[in-house]
């Protein structure tokens, strides 16, 4: 592949390394949180579901220009990460994954959260008296019962970390290798005229997006619909 | 002997209900309560389960405690020895058969409960397949089989057969008499059915706006003139929304088209099937 340059692939990888390790960790977080939201009574509940849902209105450089703002070494919460663990999250890996997770949270939480709220609630109840925990419970009755929801979620946030732009540009940059990510690059070689190899990074995206929602799609489609 | 005293605010069609009881329950005795919709029946049930906290209550099972809201004990449902069957069966739907039942297998529980549950309930030729492919009475043996995997010593069945046709409810009541005289189980069944519970209980609660106005044998139990004599399985034809209210047309299995007022709080659609309690002269009532 010596068409390309290593610049190129650079970007690429570094790219789907963002929306693999936020798409993991918010596999991590959105699970809880949705069961939690689908099962809560509580009277603050539309606080926390107004909250995950902000960054669906809110203009992507809002958040990234607050979260710039919260992580510089000039906040008092970026200079206590910064002495405390030692981590900077402008311009670096770190903080676009962080930057991610809040941006993409809501494309994570609320198809879980709505696969979560369409089971009837006697199936966990069921399992309550047959004598298993809530994790048993959950892993083993719950989660298998809305596995599509969690295949949209999954498919969902990677899309969604892929295509974002202005928070990577708030708080990342534009340092190759580090934080270049392909709508940054595409945006970049566009400015410098560049057309021939924005076309490129912009065709890579749109098979490679294709193609991971083709396969899963496929995938899907072949299991039994179970209710 | 299980010992049981319970207040609990209930929302009700006719309002806010306050569900009060107490009562004993000697061992190995088969229970049936029964009572208008919205008496606070199930609520009952899901009290002794553990699925519901009281305002204030205890609850004693055996030498157990289950629950002492003075004390704050509330024993959850996991380490509760009870079985429940859902009025909706509740089963897996991604678990077969034998997968939904050896899903209630507790840790280093003996497999053998299940092949004698299979036996009893005559499941052998059910166990590969999945929920779906199940008949209504298919469903309800299996969730009772599941339930008794445990081995539970208190069985809990909310309105277990009010969605089955006639003969299929006889089947049922047998196979329940006989896992309750089997394993030694001490019984509670809500249900509308008269013929049901003299077939089966050997006590009859009746509960009334969250009290109970008879507790003792089912020869005494006096039929109301609203009284529930069976409950038929109709279809739904039609649901309207009227200034008073929601009025259901509803198809029975004898051919005849009724007229009855819905009061539940989601009305049923066209084409679903609902349990109908038919009473004295020109007196229906619906159940959820």
């Amino acid at each position: 592949m010596d068409y390309f340059p290593d610049a190129f692939w650079q970007t690429l990888g570094l790219t789907v390394r963002l929306a693999a390790t936020t798409t993991i960790i918010l596999l991590v977080v959105g699970i809880p949180l949705g069961w939690y939201l689908a099962s809560a009574r509580h009277r603050l509940k539309p606080v926390f579901e107004a909250l995950v849902s902000m960054p669906l209105v809110l203009p992507p450089t809002v958040l990234g220009f607050y979260l710039l703002l919260a992580f510089s070494a000039e906040s008092s919460f970026g200079s206590w990460l910064n002495s405390t663990f030692n981590i900077q999250l402008v311009f670096t890996f770190s903080g676009l994954v962080v930057g991610s997770i809040i941006y993409s949270l809501p494309f994570m939480v609320q198809p879980i959260q709505s696969g979560f709220e369409s089971l009837p609630a006697h199936l966990a109840e069921a399992s309550y008296t047959l004598g298993k925990s809530r994790w048993t419970t959950l892993t083993r009755i719950l989660l298998p019962n809305i596995r599509a929801s969690v295949l949209s979620g999954l498919v969902l946030s990677f899309a969604h970390t892929i295509g974002e732009f202005g928070v990577v540009l708030m708080i990342g940059g534009n340092i190759p290798g580090k934080t270049r990510v392909a709508s940054i690059a595409i945006y970049d070689e566009v400015e410098g005229l560049n057309y021939g190899l924005a076309g490129e990074y912009a065709g890579v995206l749109v098979i490679f997006s294709f193609l991971i929602l083709l396969v899963i799609y496929s995938v899907n489609a072949r299991k039994p619909r179970l209710l | 002997m299980i010992g049981l005293r319970f207040r609990k605010k209930l929302q009700a069609a006719s309002g806010v209900i306050t569900l009060t009881v107490e009562q004993e329950i000697a061992p190995h005795q088969l229970i049936a309560i029964t009572g208008p919709s919205g008496s606070g029946k199930t609520t009952l049930l899901r009290l002794l389960a553990g699925l519901s906290k009281p305002e204030s209550g205890f609850l004693r099972f055996g030498e157990e405690v289950w629950l002492d809201t003075e004390r704050k004990v509330f024993v959850p449902p996991q380490k509760r020895s009870i079985g429940m069957v859902f009025q909706e069966y509740a089963l897996f739907p991604h678990l077969r058969v034998g997968a939904n039942l050896r899903y209630a297998l507790q840790k280093g529980g003996d497999t053998k409960i299940i092949k004698e549950l299979i036996d009893i309930m005559e499941l052998g030729q059910l166990v590969d397949r999945f929920p779906r492919q199940l008949s209504g009475g298919q469903q309800q043996r299996v969730a009772l089989a599941r339930a008794l995997v445990r081995q539970p010593k208190l069985l809990l069945l909310d309105e277990p057969l009010s969605a089955l046709d006639t003969d299929l409810r006889q089947r049922l009541q047998d196979y329940m008499l006989r896992v309750h005289h089997q394993y030694g189980l001490t019984t509670l069944l809500v249900t509308h059915d008269f013929s049901e519970i003299s077939k089966m209980a050997e006590i009859v609660w009746r509960l009334e706006e969250g009290e109970i106005t008879y507790a003792g044998p089912p020869a005494n139990l006096e039929r109301p003139r609203n009284w529930a004599e069976t409950t038929l399985v109709g279809t739904v034809v039609r649901c309207q929304s009227l200034p008073g209210g929601v009025l259901l047309t509803v198809h029975l299995p004898s051919g005849q088209l009724i007229q009855i007022p819905y009061l539940g709080k989601i009305p049923p659609g066209p084409g679903e099937k609902i349990p109908v309690a038919i009473g004295g002269p020109g007196r229906v009532d619906v159940g959820r």
